[in-house]
């Protein structure tokens, strides 16, 4: 069976089309794209043209070691029509959380979409994968999360990670990672694979990817830890509001002085905006109404590796991140201390035993 | 929309002024959309931007509004949600701003041209107009001769 031979699998045109979607709501739909992929605002026509084209792909959703925060994100978010049309883009053919199926019947569906679109079909993760005792602290219809990924992967033209689990390991990687959680990317090493990473990452990036997948036939240009450039290419610190106070040193001290009432910078009260790459401070969040740092609190730094290990989140970037290593640092100096110490002390007790003076325990302990 | 939805929009923002609070973006956006308006004007090039993309402080957004304000002519969309287009007092610079059904903003655009292409009627739905008519038309042809 092919795409041509599948109800439901035609393209986009004929999809708005049956639904009623007139040309000029799919250009606004597509100047949203346009705005959010950072494409010049002109494109959103030429969008258009190749979208209503193009065929909806196959997607297989599998949901792992995670809190559906990601699906929350998407589904729930306060743009149902626009972000949703993300439904009229693709056929999503499994998704435990949202597909009516369940049992046998709903596990068929993704062996059939598996099957019918093999080498064809975008494979999306949400959710970290334990390996530890053989990766059974998550599994689902009886077969872990690392034998279903490794089988799906397999006939996948593409994968997207999304959230910071799938993509870097998130909170069930931080430390002591008692399931031994990892990355899709440590696992599958021989696909494409996109990370829109974010705890939960911005709902209309997903759909921004897709756009592009659609649009351009291939994947968005990606950072050197596989998230699209467009939307993860500059910090949250680039971009904030409140830039110029950071440049001209007004920093509020505490959350509630005269500093934080004038909006001031917020790194001294541990901001992770210099190091994390994320579109909040442009996308923003709520239907485009604020964004942490606007709503007077740092950023956390979610969408970057190991965030929920790199530190307090109150802490300024220029205090040490990691006191435990500096604690081992400081130990071994104190080591090194003891034994110069001790040399000095026997060199002192073998002096006083060649004249025969003696020695006190006030002279070994200076 | 529903005036009495619990929006994040209902929620009431006042402006602050220029000397109370300003960061200097909209100094340098007015200047941007002069210069693209001198290309409207010397070689008919058209210009667009994404509002959605500045980082804007708290009320600069406000401001842009009061300064640019609104010219002769307003037009309302209605696709999938509403889209407002006006003209603002500077000819050749529209606001277009594009809502979901919900009234949350979803694209914001200052376009720099004679006339938006989200105001001109697409070609796909002129045939689509044009064929429903033809429809109506045969219906309507066919009703006059069972009756006759």
């Amino acid at each position: 069976m092919n795409e041509h031979e599948t109800p439901g699998h035609g393209t986009l045109g004929e999809r708005l089309a049956q639904q009623g979607i007139s040309r000029r709501a799919f250009l606004k739909f597509c100047t949203a794209m346009a705005s959010l992929m950072a494409l010049p605002p002109g494109t959103a026509t030429a969008i258009a043209e190749a979208l209503v084209k193009s065929k909806r792909p196959s997607v297989i959703w599998l949901s792992f070691q995670e809190c559906t925060g990601c699906t929350e994100s998407l589904t729930r978010s306060d743009t149902p029509t626009l972000e949703n049309m993300i439904f009229d883009m693709i056929s999503l053919d499994y998704h435990h959380t949202l597909q009516a199926a369940s049992g046998y019947g709903a596990e068929k569906s993704r062996e059939d979409a598996m099957q019918n679109f093999f080498g064809k079909y975008l494979l999306v993760v949400d959710g970290s994968i334990p390996m530890h005792d053989g990766g059974v602290y998550s599994t689902i219809a009886g077969r872990t999360n690392l034998d279903l990924l490794q089988e799906a992967a397999k006939g996948a033209a593409a994968i997207i990670a999304v959230g910071t689990c799938a993509a870097f390991g998130g909170i069930p990687n931080a430390k002591p990672n008692p399931t031994g959680a990892v990355a899709v990317s440590d696992i599958i090493k021989d696909k494409p694979i996109i990370n829109i990473s974010g705890c939960p990452p911005i709902p209309v990036v997903i759909t921004g990817v897709l756009a592009h997948y659609l649009t351009f036939g291939a994947l968005p240009e990606l950072d050197d830890l596989g998230r699209p450039k467009s939307f993860y290419g500059e910090t949250i610190h680039d971009r904030c509001y409140r830039r110029p106070f950071y440049d001209q040193g007004k920093f509020a001290k505490t959350f509630d002085d005269e500093g934080a009432r004038n909006g001031w910078c917020l790194f001294e009260l541990g901001c992770k905006g210099p190091t994390t790459h994320n579109a909040c401070a442009t996308t923003k969040w709520n239907g485009g109404t604020s964004f942490p740092i606007e709503s007077g609190h740092g950023c956390l730094g979610c969408s970057e590796p190991h965030f929920w290990d790199a530190g307090s989140f109150y802490s300024a970037l220029s205090m040490p991140a990691s006191p435990l290593e500096l604690g081992t640092d400081a130990a071994v100096a104190g080591v090194a201390a003891g034994i110069a110490v001790s040399i000095a002390n026997r060199v002192k007790k073998g002096a006083a035993k060649s004249a025969h003076e003696k020695t006190t325990i006030a002279d070994l302990e200076k | 929309m529903n005036p009495t939805s619990n929006n994040f929009k209902n929620i009431p923002i006042y402006a602050q002024t220029e000397e109370t609070y300003s960061v200097g973006n909209i100094r340098a956006l007015l200047s941007e959309i002069a210069t693209c308006l001198e290309k409207l004007v010397k070689t008919g090039e058209t210009g667009m931007i994404d509002l959605n993309s500045l980082p804007l402080a708290p009320g600069e957004y406000e401001q842009l509004r009061q300064t640019l304000a609104q010219g002769e002519f307003s037009a309302r969309i209605e696709a999938i949600g509403p889209s407002e287009i006006i003209e603002t007092r500077y000819p050749g610079v529209w606001w277009v701003t594009h809502y979901n059904v919900e009234g949350d903003i979803v694209a914001d655009m200052l376009e720099i041209t004679s006339l938006p292409e989200i105001i001109k009627s697409q070609p796909e739905d002129i045939r689509t107009g044009l064929e429903l008519l033809r429809a109506q038309l045969d219906d309507a042809q066919l009703n006059e001769r069972a009756q006759q």
